[in-house]
């Protein structure tokens, strides 16, 4: 079978699925059979194609319509964009089915049904049409749609919280789209072409200074959505109040797929124009802000959004070294990070059910009343804080590396500048773990005796164990899938441990591909560019 | 590049009225402000498309230079397509959180005993007070048709209800 059949699939789909059930909004076990499968096949399309294209070598492109490029539309699947869509794939149908389980068990208080399906469906195709764009217009067509399904998701239910965070996400939103449209404009206006394997070539023919203009305004776009420092003040206030599975997906996916353009940015677009310095103290300035802002936080969802900033700092580190290991840490810990924020966020949704809270001054206890819990949240929270031997930690040490053996050589800045943000990252690493064990020692470890006044909520789902007094057991009102899947996420955040051999080779040969744009564009114009 | 002298004022004018208007607080105007805004980009966009003037229709005994680039025009399209969405959204966005300004988490609560017996008892009043003010409006048409007796020369005054 030809593989070029399957990619416009990851985009079809999920619309056809949001067609139906839209349709089916008031069948809701044929909604969840809909959703479910549609992503599952999502899923195992883009195992199917990482597969052939990391064993022929070379990427999948299909000319939509059969017009040849520059003219049609490319779609472009190599190694970078088949690990995001598998990686997104997965986080997106375990966090379909922890939240329609949620959504079941509160009757839909939280999740009305008929609109979450389609909604959720829509985001999915709008992230996987942003990763198999090969033109920039149809990465802003991908953009807009994911972003449309999101302002729904994030203002769930219409209660006066979530529309005042919902303002401010949709208004920063807006103008960073208006942003990249208008940088659109510019490009083109430039260049005269849209297509991303084409703006490579032409884009390397303007003066410099045109040049970095239109590269400023492209990194100015994206790093509103990635949430980079300075232009991440939004994040932290807008994402917690969704309910806890929306926040779950939008805090793994929707800034990676900001990441992912920067990276097609800095690699493919831009092959000429070299901002790496800027994109240094960016990523140092990312990491420490956002994690400083974390230390302050009582409320674990907003602790964890600013952890999740912080992180983005990593990346941002990464990209801007520009050397080939660089690139390939980046694209691993990019994949780590989707899961072990996802992880903690779907932990803290249990947290929420169980503890009745998210503050670390009303939660207490929770290690004696659920220990799979607390080790649902602890292996994330190391994992994220980077102790070996978890990805967390194989991530950021593949950065520092791809940094101190760039340094010398000064790769992407001087080398001052490198250590720098090397020992910036070292510090929020640290940073991270504190800000986490403390929330973790407060809600797990301390006994609800410590807690002034503690006010149970457990004590609706709890049941006192006869004999003992110091003793409970919690009736069972989380559901099964719930637990089940944020276990399985748990688990695949140790799998990329267990597998990180076969995985950084993956993302060694991913980012040898990116190294070099010509292979992008021999990809999509394999007769070379006119 | 060639390009059209009203344009780019017009598209200057645009984004400096919606970058002005996007600053104020109120979110209608915010909208209104983004609406401009995204008018000056599609304008920005058309703009990258050359002189204006030309068909963007490519035949058989027309050549490649004497046609408009059509593509910047499909841009336009999609853009405009994609902002009309969002500002439908926007739209019941405000709508929304006009109504949680003034009823606050109260107006979704109705079915509440206490709230229906308080709105029953508001509506009666409402209901009161307008049956009063009818009775004066009534009043006062009364008081007028005395002074102004239905003369022959205007029949269509007596045929008034």
């Amino acid at each position: 079978m030809n593989p070029a059949i399957l990619v416009p699939l990851v985009v079809l789909l999920p619309l056809l699925g949001a067609a139906v059930t839209l349709v089916l909004g008031r069948h809701r076990r044929a909604q969840m059979a809909v959703s479910a499968s549609v992503l599952a096949a999502v899923a195992v399309i883009s195992a199917v194609l990482l597969a052939t294209v990391d064993a022929s070598g070379a990427g999948v492109v299909v000319q939509v319509g059969g017009w040849e490029p520059p003219f049609g539309i490319s779609l472009v699947v190599d190694r970078l964009a088949a690990i995001m869509l598998l990686i997104s794939a997965i986080v997106l149908l375990g966090v379909l089915v922890y939240a329609v389980s949620q959504g079941v068990a509160d009757r839909h208080r939280e999740t009305p049904v008929s609109i979450f399906h389609p909604a959720y469906l829509i985001l999915s195709a709008g992230v996987f049409n942003a990763f198999i764009a090969g033109d920039l217009f149809n990465l802003y067509v991908g953009f807009e749609i994911l972003l449309s399904a999101s302002y729904v998701l994030l203002t769930l239910g219409g209660t006066g919280e979530r529309i005042r965070a919902g303002v401010t996400y949709i208004l920063v939103s807006l103008v960073s789209s208006l942003f990249f449209l208008s940088a659109i404009a510019l490009i083109y206006g430039a260049t005269g072409t849209a297509n991303i394997a084409q703006l490579s070539v032409r884009i390397a023919e303007l003066p410099d200074s045109v040049q970095l203009i239109l590269h400023l305004l492209l990194l100015l776009a994206f790093g509103i959505k990635a949430a980079v420092f300075p232009l991440s003040f939004w994040l932290p206030d807008s994402y917690p109040t969704a309910p806890a599975p929306v926040t779950a997906v939008f805090a793994g996916l929707l800034t990676k797929v900001g990441v992912y353009a920067i990276i097609r940015t800095e690699t493919v677009i831009f092959q000429e124009s070299d901002v790496s310095t800027l994109l240094l103290v960016i990523g140092g300035l990312t990491m420490l802000v956002g994690i400083l802002g974390a230390l302050t936080q009582a409320d674990i969802k907003r602790l964890l959004s600013f952890t999740l900033v912080s992180h983005i700092g990593y990346m941002i580190f990464g990209i801007g070294l520009a050397t080939e290991l660089g690139l390939a840490a980046t694209i691993y810990y990019v994949v780590h990070h989707i899961t072990v924020q996802t992880a903690l966020f779907l932990t803290t949704g249990l947290i929420e059910r169980f503890g009745g809270s998210t503050s670390i001054n009303r939660l207490a206890g929770l290690l004696k009343a659920s220990p799979l819990l607390a080790i649902l949240f602890f292996i994330p929270a190391l994992n994220l804080g980077g102790i070996p031997p978890f990805s967390g930690f194989l991530g950021k040490l593949g950065l520092f590396i791809a940094g101190a053996e760039g340094a010398p050589e000064s790769v992407g800045g001087p080398a001052w500048l490198t250590w720098t943000v090397i020992a910036a990252g070292a510090a929020t690493s640290l940073i991270t773990l504190y800000a986490l064990t403390r929330f973790w020692n407060m809600a797990f470890w301390r006994d609800r005796d410590e807690v002034e006044g503690y006010d149970s909520p457990l004590l609706n789902s709890v049941l006192e164990w006869e004999g003992s007094g110091d003793t409970a057991v919690a009736t069972r009102t989380t559901p099964v899938p719930m637990v089940v899947v944020t276990t399985a996420l748990v688990a695949i955040t140790v799998l990329l441990t267990v597998f990180a051999g076969p995985l950084f080779d993956l993302a060694g040969r991913t980012a040898a591909d990116l190294v070099d744009p010509s292979v992008y564009i021999g990809l999509v114009f394999p007769g070379g560019v006119r | 590049m060639t390009a059209s002298l009203t344009l780019v004022v017009l598209m200057a004018v645009l984004f400096g009225a919606g970058i002005t208007i996007m600053l104020e607080r109120s979110l209608t105007r915010v909208l209104i402000g983004f609406l401009l805004v995204g008018n000056a980009v599609n304008i920005l966009i058309f703009l990258m498309s050359g002189a204006p003037g030309l068909a963007p229709l490519l035949g058989d005994d027309v050549s490649a230079d004497d046609i408009s680039d059509p593509v910047p025009q499909a841009f336009v399209l999609t853009a405009i397509v994609i902002n009309l969405g969002i500002t439908a959204f926007m739209l019941a966005l405000i709508y929304r959180s006009w109504w949680l300004a003034r009823l606050g988490e109260k107006g979704d609560l109705v079915d509440d005993e206490d709230d229906l017996e308080e709105e029953a008892e508001e509506v009666e009043g409402l209901i009161r007070s307008s049956a009063a003010d009818d009775l004066a409006i009534q009043e006062l048409i009364d008081a007028s048709d005395e002074e102004f007796e239905p003369s022959p020369e205007r029949p269509d005054e007596e045929v008034r209800p």
